[in-house]
């Protein structure tokens, strides 16, 4: 295969991760806000006041509890979390694909980026 | 205000920043911190951990287009990304030991002079120069679809950029803003890259970099469902209709909107520090 054409494939494959990350992610909060304004939108919306989410919310995990009791901010919350492992999943996805082209100068690059975001999301929290 | 009402407001309002943010390769924090606290009455920790999702909605929904279009040129981002990543983790670990004050007051001087230095004229020869060895063998060159035709750029200065780049994460790692503006102008000044290449590929870079700081602000719990939902929501739509105007719109429109929301962002961050440090 030639250079331009392993450079679009790459594009057209970190185009559709992203494309797919944004789509699941909006679909997953939009059934989580619908029922959450038909239930909630004739309340008052107070957010002067800094409470700090709940521990549930905190968590990959505990957001995924919530969504599975059919809460409606817990489904908003795990649309939430698709959209923030949507740049991860990126950087996942173009070290697999430097990898198998074995093009080790960009292999590396990535592997260093993904290990810097994973000491940020695991190793700081 | 009902819930409802709120709801419309923050869509609408996260739309314009998406809008923003997919035409000019910033986070559109510029606009959404603002609107969350000063308008809709948000605690800035709230208004902050909503700006950060923005950020990374902004990245994802805008880059999808671009990199298909072949506007980003996904070596240079990640390349970049390591020094930004880096920089940014760098930068929150010495938050608490420097005076942000001082710091956000050099960041928008710096801001106000580089995006001066942007509107430098270029010598004419700028897409026609010869390739800089270390961007070919590190295989930065690449070429996008300009408005006549597919055209080829060869950047240059990479070891300077790189610097740059260390220093705009770090900057963003600090303050926790201005992650776009930084990218923006070290690719476009110093390593040379036609314009809307400079604002597409920081578009993709920073989704990576919010992400690097994400899971510290979901634990402090700084994320509420409510606001964030609606806002991606808002920022999508908004930055996908920038992703369709921008392949045809010139670049020197394309600057001056830069130019013009940079300007604000050093002038609020400028009186911020003065205000702070008083």
């Amino acid at each position: 295969m030639t250079a331009g054409r392993k450079e679009r494939r790459l594009a057209r494959e970190v185009g559709g991760i992203l494309r797919l990350g944004v789509i699941i992610s909006g679909v997953t909060i939009l059934l989580g806000l619908v029922p959450y304004l038909v239930r909630d939108g004739g309340r008052r919306a107070d957010y002067h006041l800094f409470r700090g989410e709940p521990e549930a919310f905190r968590t990959a995990a505990g957001a995924v509890a919530w969504a599975a009791g059919a809460h409606p901010r817990g489904i908003m919350q795990l649309g939430v979390l698709f959209l923030l492992a949507t740049p991860v999943a990126r950087v996942v996805l173009c070290l697999a694909e430097f990898a198998r082209e074995r093009d080790r100068l960009y292999a590396g690059v990535t592997l260093v980026v993904l290990a810097a975001l994973a000491w940020g999301l695991f190793g700081s929290g | 205000m009902t819930v409802l009402a709120f709801t419309a407001l923050l869509f609408a309002g996260a739309a314009a920043a998406g809008l923003v943010g997919a035409l000019t390769g910033l986070g559109g924090g510029v606009v959404l911190v603002p609107l969350l606290t000063l308008a809709l009455g948000v605690d800035l920790r709230y208004a902050i951990g909503t700006a950060l999702v923005a950020v990374i909605a902004t990245s994802s929904g805008a880059a999808a287009a671009y990199v298909r279009e072949g506007f980003t040129n996904v070596r240079i981002g990640l390349f970049f990304e390591i020094a930004t990543t880096f920089g940014a983790l760098l930068g929150a670990y010495l938050a608490p030991s420097v005076p942000a004050a001082a710091i956000a007051v050099i960041f928008g001087t710096v801001l106000l002079a580089s995006s001066a230095f942007s509107w430098r004229p270029r010598p004419p020869d700028a897409a026609s120069r010869t390739p800089d060895p270390l961007a070919t063998r590190l295989r930065l060159n690449g070429s996008f679809p300009s408005l006549s035709g597919e055209q080829a750029y060869f950047p240059r200065r990479v070891p300077l950029a790189w610097l740059f780049m260390g220093v705009a994460g770090a900057l963003s790692g600090l303050l926790g803003i201005g992650s776009g503006a930084l990218k923006v102008l070290s690719l476009d000044v110093v390593l040379g890259l036609p314009y809307k290449v400079s604002t597409t590929t920081s578009n993709f870079m920073i989704g990576v970099t919010a992400a690097a700081s994400a899971g510290v602000y979901l634990g402090r719990g700084y994320i509420d469902p409510a606001l964030a939902g609606p806002v991606v929501l808002g920022v999508l739509a908004g930055s996908a209709l920038g992703a369709r105007i921008l392949a045809a719109t010139r670049s020197n429109v394309l600057r001056v909107v830069f130019t013009a929301v940079v300007l604000v962002m050093a002038v609020q961050m400028i009186l911020h520090g003065l205000r702070g440090a008083a």
